[in-house]
């Protein structure tokens, strides 16, 4: 299959890429890596009349660390905060997300702000931005907004962005040296996107605790009874039961099988902070 | 092995590098589309979203007539049937363009053609169509008993052939006091070559020829389909098949893309080219290895085999293939069931049904994955049954080497070899000992330690009489090889066969020194050129090295008295004082080299002897083995896996093979061919599988949902060697490309079933993906009766 035809706009700066998705009144799609537009074009299930490339937006492909917080632009590759080495040590389960989505190529050209963006409900940055209690900014025709990454996901593949926005930036927070991390996903193979996910983000100087889990039918879902209780009482909290009945809440629809493979991951990311 | 590095020189068992690789790893190449010919138009075709229906017209695009092609427009062409002499045979016709009917989801409705893949594309998605839908034939057990809606109308079913096979049950079964029964089954799954299908055709006006570039295993044949059904002289065709990135069973068909491919090229007498897409290769006709079995074992109290009954349902989709015909699976299904095992009551009834999906293909391993799979679980439950080791069970229950040659209970006649053997080294080479221990002791991560085994028997370089008694339109025969003597002394080896990951660059040219002397870099086999070659039925049915090999040293020998003919009226002595000797003729007084006597014969012919043979340096010589039932090769192979069993998940930790291929000609070839099969056997066993729903949609279309084994899931594989050579072929060769394919899914099952043994659970479909086995441990936990397997 070869993609329909369309046109192709490279954007120069983030107001040159607002103006055209304003001007394209909703018939336009943003293209960063191209890692999931690229095979929807071919496949023509995607068929935008104008595709604007922000790959060469210099201002969305940095990586900047000031007061507490980590600011990746949307088009910073997963590569890049793979191999970022002690830059990002203020956050090291960025890197540990990063070098496991995919495969190296698809890591060298696919973006944090394009996976947001995309929305596949079993993708990694969704899930472990939202543990993460990152924040992301959005770019508009009125300037800038932002909102955490837990509330961006509507839903399966739909986002709150409007369709004269783009992500700027994602800004994480640095966690103390107190905060312990789990992130579990369990893939049919190596690379695949996973049929489980869950992240645990435990930092008790800034009264953090969350668990969210993923690679379910919608956006991730918070697991707030289990993060509190875990919280407080460490692992005695930790049941699959609890897991189980607090899962049942938000995802009633999960079959026994699923439901056991969803319990099993969210167990272990949770385990996997404890023992950190 | 007794030569873990080869011997030495060049010749047969030497591990000479690949002549092929080079242009490979440098990325040169030359594959279909790499063709770029001066005018070429793309093909595009419209492809049926509805699996079953009734077409009622197709209307093409207001000023795009001239580019949008239908069935009526091909009316030159042929439907595309495949006769077959086999009881109950129906005939299917298969249009290259869908006419009353659609009859699968993907089915090619019409065609347009553009400067560009996409503008073609443009075309496609502007013609109109009509389908009246009709319920979709899904599950072949359903369509069996449905007379009523039917894939092919003038059928009176939907069966494309029922075979029956009662050698001695009643009697054998009678004896049995322990009796197994199993459903097992196999997913339907596409093949996956790194290369679909691809075709280039162009008209030489200089030839007067159409020439086809098509992406094939077998160009001799392509050639006779081509010309068959388009109506026209052979002679007025060529069929070239270039560089060919896999086959495995997809490429040795006529396809109704080349068919149209070709007919556009004669009509025009311009450039056409089609190349597949992988969503159409995963949707539109790559299908193979949907079985299902229900089998029951009737055995002693030792689990001693006595008699086998079998039910074989497969389902074949919408149209039998040409040449080889929907009837190759079915065959192949019941006359290998029987597999490695010494058994002497057996009744088999296959069933081969036709359904709303893809025609059913032959690939790598033609039923055999399938029958192995089959056969090795039963094993394991049979041994289970009688509360005793699966190793020591399956032992007891192979041919024994002082039965050899043996015929089977499906009158397979097994040529030679020590079947216990190649499980023992299994046994060893795993440490199973060490294993078990192990795995009584528990994982600290809570992950289930199983050990599997499963042994096949491979038919390979099957011929005539085999293929005859299949009843295909296409029979091979005596296969040939031309061995040309250039004037410096090399060799140009022309062969029919194709070489498309085979090595057989290589392994032809290491014959052809094992016989000459003269270095494999001086030795070019020619192939994939029906205008450069001797006629041949192709590769497939790991064939190739047996007869294309045979074929080859034949030739070699052939021409050996012809050179020490000339070498000796050179030498001044007389022929009987003269001997050939690595490439050159030792006489009483000197030698002379090959060279020496080339030169004479194409150049200097003032020094030839007045009696010189006529024919000269160059030979065409046919050969087939002397028995042509096949070189039976075999193997055992052995696995550790781990099961996490709150996941489903499955690690491969340990995996090994011990072989016997007879002669081996180049054992790093041989252990590539077997490593690359083990790798698509563990794709059947864990990952592949081509879902449909009920109107017969397919659920995966593309990579995100069609899942192959990547190399963090194909384990460090370790392979041993015997050597038993063929009693029946030149040198002893035996065939082997498909059996490291065979039996990878019945290994890895077994492993896991034996790790859930104490769990009471076991799993009998693939693939094995977590599901599977978490409902398996599931129902085996709430004791709830077995799930019938679809």
């Amino acid at each position: 299959m070869k993609a329909a035809r369309f046109d192709y706009l490279r954007a120069a700066d983030v107001a040159g890429a607002v103006r055209a998705l304003a001007d394209a009144k909703g018939e336009a799609k943003i293209m960063a890596g191209a890692q999931s537009l690229g095979p929807m074009l071919n496949l023509r299930l995607a068929r935008p009349k104008l595709v604007v490339d922000v790959s060469r937006i210099d201002a969305l492909r940095s990586v900047d660390v000031a007061n507490g917080t980590i600011r990746i632009g949307a088009s910073v590759t997963h590569a890049r905060l793979e191999d970022a080495g002690t830059e990002l040590r203020g956050n090291a389960m960025l890197q540990r997300v990063a070098s496991d989505i995919a495969w190296r190529a698809i890591r060298n050209r696919g973006t944090v702000g394009g996976s947001l963006a995309h929305a596949d409900p079993a993708a990694d940055w969704p899930l472990a931005l939202s543990a993460l209690d990152a924040v992301a900014v959005l770019a508009g025709p009125n300037g800038q907004r932002s909102l955490p990454v837990a509330r961006f996901m509507l839903g399966a593949f739909t986002t709150v962005l409007a369709d004269d926005e783009i992500v700027e930036a994602i800004v994480v927070p640095e966690l103390s040296s107190a905060a312990r991390w789990g992130y579990c996903k369990h893939c049919k193979r190596t690379g695949e996107f996973p049929e489980a996910a869950a992240a645990a983000v435990f930092d008790p100087e800034r009264r953090a605790a969350r668990v969210f889990v993923g690679a379910m039918s919608g956006a991730p879902r918070a697991l707030p009874q289990l993060a509190a209780g875990v919280a407080q009482q460490g692992g005695a909290a930790l049941t699959t039961s609890a897991i189980d009945r607090e899962l049942a809440t938000i995802a009633p629809d999960l079959d026994a099988v699923a439901r056991k493979m969803h319990v099993t991951i969210v167990m272990r990311a949770v385990q996997q902070a404890l023992d950190s | 092995m007794d030569h873990p590095h080869g011997k030495p020189g060049q010749g047969i068992g030497a591990r000479v590098p690949r002549k092929e690789d080079a242009r490979h790893l440098h990325g040169r190449g030359n594959f279909v589309s790499d063709i770029v010919l001066p005018g070429q138009r793309e093909v595009a075709f419209l492809r049926s979203p509805v699996a079953h229906g009734r077409l009622r017209g197709i209307t093409k695009p207001f000023g795009m007539e001239s580019q949008v092609f239908v069935r009526d427009d091909l009316a030159s062409a042929a439907d595309i049937v495949a006769p077959s002499t086999l009881p109950t045979y129906k005939l299917s016709g298969q249009p290259p363009l869908a006419h009353d009917k659609v009859r699968f989801v993907g089915e090619p409705l019409a065609l347009a053609f553009a400067k560009t893949r996409a503008e073609a594309e443009d075309i496609i998605e502007t013609i109109r169509f009509e389908i009246d839908e009709l319920p979709a034939l899904v599950d072949a057990h359903k369509a069996r008993a449905d007379t009523a809606n039917r894939v092919h109308d003038d059928w009176s079913d939907n069966l494309f052939l029922t075979l029956d096979l009662d050698n001695n049950f009643e009697a054998e079964m009678k004896k049995a006091t322990v009796v197994v029964t199993r459903e097992i089954a196999l997913a339907r799954q596409a093949m996956v070559p790194m290369e679909g299908r691809a075709i280039v055709a162009h008209w030489d006006d200089r030839q007067g020829q159409l020439i086809v570039y098509t992406s094939t295993q077998s160009p001799h044949v392509i050639r006779v389909g081509l010309a068959q059904f388009l109506g026209v002289d052979e002679g007025m065709i060529r069929v070239i098949s270039p560089d060919v990135g896999g086959g495995f069973g997809l490429k040795c068909v006529l396809w109704p893309e080349e068919l149209c491919v070709a007919w556009l090229a004669l009509k025009y007498r311009r450039p056409f080219r089609y190349i597949e897409d992988r969503r159409e290769h995963l949707t539109a006709g790559a299908n193979c290895r949907q079985h299902h079995y229900k089998l029951t074992a009737y055995a002693d109290q030792k689990g001693r085999l006595l008699a086998l009954d079998a039910v074989i349902t497969i389902d074949g989709g919408a149209y039998s293939n040409w040449p080889f015909t929907i009837g190759l699976e079915p065959g192949q299904a019941t006359g290998n069931l029987p597999g490695p095992y010494d058994f002497r009551g057996y009744r088999c009834r296959t069933y081969c049904v036709a359904t709303n999906k893809p025609g059913f293909l032959p690939y790598r391993g033609v039923a055999r994955t399938g029958v192995c799979f089959a056969m090795d679980l039963l094993m394991d439950a049979l041994a289970r049954a009688v509360d005793r080791d699966p190793f020591e069970v399956r032992r007891e229950n192979l041919v024994r080497p002082e039965q050899m040659p043996y015929d089977n209970v499906s009158r397979k006649h097994y040529d030679s070899g020590n079947y216990p053997q190649a499980l023992d080294t299994v046994r060893e080479k795993l440490d199973v000992d060490a294993w078990r221990e192990r795995q009584k002791q528990g994982e600290p991560d809570g992950r289930l330690i199983g050990i599997g085994f499963a042994s096949y028997c491979e038919q390979s370089a099957h011929g005539t009489s085999v293929f005859a008694s299949w009843g295909l339109p296409l029979v091979p025969g005596f296969d040939s090889a031309t061995v040309r003597t250039t004037p410096d002394g090399g060799l140009e080896v022309r062969v029919g066969v194709h070489s498309h990951g085979q090595g057989m660059e290589t392994t032809l040219a290491q014959i052809a020194h094992e016989v000459t002397g003269v270095p494999v870099d001086r030795v070019r086999v020619v192939h994939g050129d029906t205008g450069l070659t001797p006629f041949s039925t192709g590769t497939y049915a790991s064939r190739s090295i047996v007869m294309a090999g045979g074929a080859v040293g034949s030739a070699c020998q052939a021409l050996l008295p012809r050179y020490v003919a000339i070498g000796a009226h050179l030498l001044k002595c007389e022929i009987h004082e003269a001997r050939y000797e690595r490439g050159e003729v030792v006489g009483p007084n000197g030698r002379v080299t090959l060279k020496d006597i080339a030169t004479a014969w194409y150049l200097r012919p003032e020094r030839l002897p007045v009696d010189v043979d006529r024919n000269g340096l160059e030979t065409t010589v046919g050969y087939k083995p002397k028995v042509d039932t096949g070189a039976f090769t075999y193997a055992s192979h052995g696995a550790v896996v781990a099961l996490d069993p709150e996941l489903g998940s499955v690690e491969i930790l340990d995996y090994v093979i011990a072989e016997d291929c007879g002669t081996l000609v180049n054992p790093m070839v041989v252990e590539g061919q077997t490593l690359g099969g083990v790798a698509q056997g563990i794709g059947t066993a864990m990952f592949e599988e081509s879902p449909y729903d009920a109107n017969g949609q397919p659920l995966a279309s593309t990579f995100m949902d069609y899942t192959m084994p990547g190399p963090t899931e194909v384990p460090a594989i370790r392979i041993y060697h015997t050597e038993t050579p063929s009693p029946y072929t030149l040198f002893g060769i035996k065939g082997m490309g498909e059996g490291g394919a065979i039996a990878p899914p019945a290994v890895i099952f077994n492993a896991v079933n034996d790790a859930m043994k104490h769990l009471g659970a076991e799993v009998h479909e693939t693939p094995l993906n977590s599901r599977r086995v978490l409902e398996a441990i599931e129902r085996a936990r709430t004791a709830l009766p077995e799930r019938k397997v679809a």
